[in-house]
């Protein structure tokens, strides 16, 4: 090890995997609902493709999570953004496409994707 | 490196891994690769998660979820509903057994809500196989911090400023232990760290090592350029393979990365470490025995002065720490002395592990600041006594330590407090014991421990004590008088006065606090010759005694 | 390789023990970069080698470090670790820490004392088991526990030592 800035870059590099790990209350949260629907709806590549997008960009403060089913089955697959002090977002038929540009707008630079809102999040 | 988006943290501490966790991260995998979500979902095998009452205990990052007592079985079902249908196994979650409720998330359970974690903060988290997760959570960085902007004698102050004190029995400030060290002058000094946990019923030591190897020798690399070291001994108990495993791991990481070796950080500070096997011997824990042991002979003490930071090991000086005590040191560097001041009483600062077990319902590892009351320990962190019984006794600081009683449960605990009744914090053993057990087959019990262990280097320590465990076998034998007890005071005391090490000094603890304590238990044995908790055979079983 | 000795009455042997494991524990004193302080290690070694410390090969041993026997057997005898008895097929471990002393094992070690008639620390007279009260293995969450050799049978009840011993 020859110098502080060396060590950090292991760290820097080594962080993004635990980023899963560490997560705390003040992260922000993106629920995949992953009922039998969801997964039939495609809801799994959906997913993979926003865990994908989140490394590519780096993002340390975003963790990904799948649940149960969201109970709006007609919208699935169905994916919850919690940012928190903020109210969450509930956005249907979310294609891996789609759910790229959730991570580009809504949670890069705030800005909702208003057509894809369908409804009120429970939690 | 893949990221992935789930993390299974699978204990693999020596308490979970002997009841087939390691079968369980199998079973995983081969489940996982069969549904193909290899790629998704990473199984990372922890140190010890504290929770041993439960194991083996896996948890499921980010979600946070919490199971407990999971078999291989089980790991078909885990994936199939938490992994692939975002379900959690309900009948594997943990049950409150106060409040009788499901608990799915690790902070909402009360074993782990009083906790603080300093010196166990990364068992349960990182993979103690891989350096790059430790350096992930700042490892390493408080010894460049060190190595590039401070001074050996920096370092000392700012190690006594924080108030550490020494958490293999002791409590000998850290600090002043490094100056004394670093004063005296010598072209080859040695750092050792105390790794013999021999207090039976302890195990925190081999958890941090097994949990998280690097943050003792990150530890050591820091008190060897404060004292002015460049050698490190870690002298291991050979019971501990899984430990011994990792940190062979840990040290030739460690040196692969440069972090180990010569010119640390482009310094001129060289450093490496060497494991030392001991060979089953308590009081190797006495740190003039441990230096004997480690330079290969028996291990009995010497007598002080000189004090090992003058003429230690090869009689140069050296400067023994524990395990636990090292492990404090990154944060406190990191964070600054104020933070870990800011945390315990005012003489004992920061945290203390204790290893909870007996008639507790959560056995476990916990971690509390200084001055948590036992009470506190005994009924939030450990879910109360077993079965519903009274609480009869808490025995702390193991072979040399005493017990504390119902009455005593609200005493703040720290150093200097466990001392004032009786007890000491020693290494941290914590056993609960209820109206079933009788006190003073405990203390024939602990007494037939010190006989054993105890070198026979001077006459108090090794007669005195083979005297007390023959005065105690007589009386749980039926055959005792009321001036045994009267003996037992006055031959105790004598030890406890006469003895070289700290062995003998402190023998006599759980017969004299016992004593002092359930001296109406003893005198039912004597006396009417009945065994009030019916455990001691050869005396008669009649209603217990109304203590408390 | 220095020439074993052979001790036959004290060591209880019938015949030499195997010069190939001498060589192995020459090879690794051999290999030792400095042989100052090394006595407890190259025991360790050795009771690997041979399962046991009989005299031969502590005599060996002291020869070879170039100590007295006398240190190598107060090495030996001071240390749990070390036992110069041969050991039987399978070891059997009682953990006697205080957890597991709170939960019984007492009456677990009398149970299989008197099951294989034999004390603590010694052999069945067929080899096939040693018997041994451990301090602490660290597992307190299963006490009481009992290991034989690496299998550790956790929260053990005196009805199951009859089934556990059985399966060996």
């Amino acid at each position: 090890m020859k110098s502080l800035e060396e060590l950090k870059a292991i760290r820097e590099k080594a962080m993004k995997k635990l980023n899963v790990r560490t997560a705390g209350e003040e992260e922000i949260k993106i629920l995949v609902g992953m009922g039998t629907c969801g997964i039939s709806a495609g809801a799994r590549e959906t997913l993979t493709a926003m865990v994908e997008e989140i490394n590519n960009r780096n993002l340390q403060n975003v963790v990904i999570s799948q649940v149960g089913c969201l109970g709006n089955c007609f919208g699935e697959p169905i994916v919850q953004v919690n940012i928190p002090n903020q109210k969450s977002i509930l956005y249907g038929k979310v294609t891996p496409a789609k759910g790229k540009k959730i991570i580009e707008k809504h949670i890069l630079n705030g800005e909702i994707l208003e057509d894809l809102i369908i409804g009120e999040a429970f939690h | 490196m893949k990221n992935s988006r789930l993390h299974m943290l699978v204990c693999g501490g020596t308490g979970c891994e002997s009841q087939d966790s390691n079968k369980l991260v199998n079973a995983l995998n081969l489940v996982l690769d069969k549904y193909g979500y290899k790629d998704e979902v990473e199984v990372i095998k922890t140190g010890c998660f504290g929770f041993c009452e439960k194991g083996p205990i896996i948890k499921v990052q980010p979600d946070d979820i919490f199971y407990v007592e999971v078999k291989p079985k089980d790991a078909k079902r885990i994936v199939e509903e938490h992994v692939i249908k975002g379900r959690k196994v309900e009948d594997l979650l943990y049950n409150e057994p106060v409040k009788k409720e499901k608990v799915e998330r690790q902070h909402d359970m009360s074993f782990y809500k009083k906790q603080v974690r300093i010196a166990l903060r990364n068992c349960g988290l990182i993979n103690p196989e891989n350096i790059e997760e430790y350096i992930a959570v700042d490892g390493y960085l408080a010894l460049g911090n060190v190595l590039t902007t401070m001074t050996p004698m920096e370092v000392i102050e700012l190690v006594k400023e924080s108030g550490l004190r020494g958490r293999g029995g002791g409590g000998f400030p850290t600090g002043y232990k490094w100056e004394l060290t670093y004063q005296n002058k010598n072209d080859l000094k040695f750092i050792i760290c105390n790794a013999d946990e021999g207090d039976p019923g302890a195990f925190m030591d081999r958890s941090i090592l097994e949990g998280d190897p690097h943050s003792v020798l990150e530890a050591m690399a820091i008190a060897g350029y404060a004292i002015g070291a460049e050698k490190g001994y870690i002298y291991i108990r050979a019971e501990y393979p899984l430990a011994i495993h990792r940190l062979n791991i840990a040290i030739s990481q460690a040196r692969e990365l440069g972090l180990l070796g010569t010119r640390l950080f482009d310094t001129d500070f060289n450093f490496d470490i060497e494991l030392k096997y001991g060979a089953g011997a308590f009081v190797c824990g006495e740190e003039t025995a441990l230096i004997n042991s480690v330079e290969g002979g028996r291990g009995e003490p010497n007598a002080k002065p000189p004090f090992p930071a003058e003429s230690g090991l090869w009689n140069r000086p050296s400067c023994v720490n524990n395990v636990e005590t090292f492990a404090n040191i990154p944060p406190i560097i990191l964070k600054g002395p104020k933070w870990f001041s800011g945390i315990g009483t005012e003489k004992s600062k920061g945290t203390k592990v204790f290893a909870l077990a007996g008639k507790v319902n959560n056995v476990g590892l916990v971690e509390v600041p200084m001055g948590t009351k036992l009470r506190d320990i005994i009924y939030e962190i450990g879910g109360g006594v077993r079965d519903n019984l009274k609480l009869k006794a808490v025995q702390t600081g193991g072979p040399s330590g005493g017990c504390i009683t119902e009455e005593e449960l609200d005493i703040p605990i720290d150093y200097d407090s466990l001392k004032s009744i009786g007890s000491m914090m020693g290494s941290g053993g914590m056993i609960v014991m209820d109206e079933k057990d009788c006190m003073v087959n405990i203390s024939k019990f602990y007494l037939e421990f010190t006989e054993e262990e105890s070198c026979g280097k001077c006459t108090p320590c090794r007669i005195g004590n083979k005297r007390l465990h023959e005065i105690l076998t007589k009386i749980t034998n039926g055959e005792g008088t009321e001036e045994d007890l009267e003996r037992l005071v006055t031959l105790g005391d004598m030890i406890k006065d006469s003895s070289l090490c700290g062995l003998g000094q402190t023998s006599p603890n759980p017969v004299l606090s016992t004593l002092k304590h359930f001296r109406e238990e003893y005198l039912e044995h004597v006396v009417n010759k009945n065994c009030p908790a019916g455990v001691c055979k050869g005396l008669s079983k009649k209603k217990p005694v109304n203590k408390q | 390789m220095l020439e074993p000795l052979i001790l036959q009455e004290e060591n209880n042997q019938e015949k030499k023990l195997p010069n190939e494991k001498y060589e192995k524990l020459q090879k690794y004193i051999d290999e030792l970069p400095v042989k100052e302080g090394t006595l407890i290690q190259v025991l360790h070694k050795a009771q690997e080698i041979f399962g046991y410390l009989p005299r031969d090969v502590q005599l060996y041993v002291a020869r070879a470090l170039g100590v007295t026997g006398a240190k190598v057997y107060g090495v030996v005898s001071f240390y749990n670790y070390f036992n110069d008895k041969p050991r039987g097929e399978y070891l059997i471990n009682v953990c006697t820490g205080t957890a597991c002393f709170v939960k019984g094992c007492g009456a677990i070690l009398e149970a299989i004392s008197e099951k294989l008639n034999i004390a603590s620390g010694e052999t069945t007279e067929d080899g096939k088991f040693t018997l041994n009260g451990v301090r602490c293995i660290g597992a307190c969450g299963l006490a009481p526990i009992i290991i034989v050799d690496d299998k550790v049978f956790g929260r053990v009840k005196v009805e199951e030592i009859d089934k556990i011993l059985s399966s060996y």
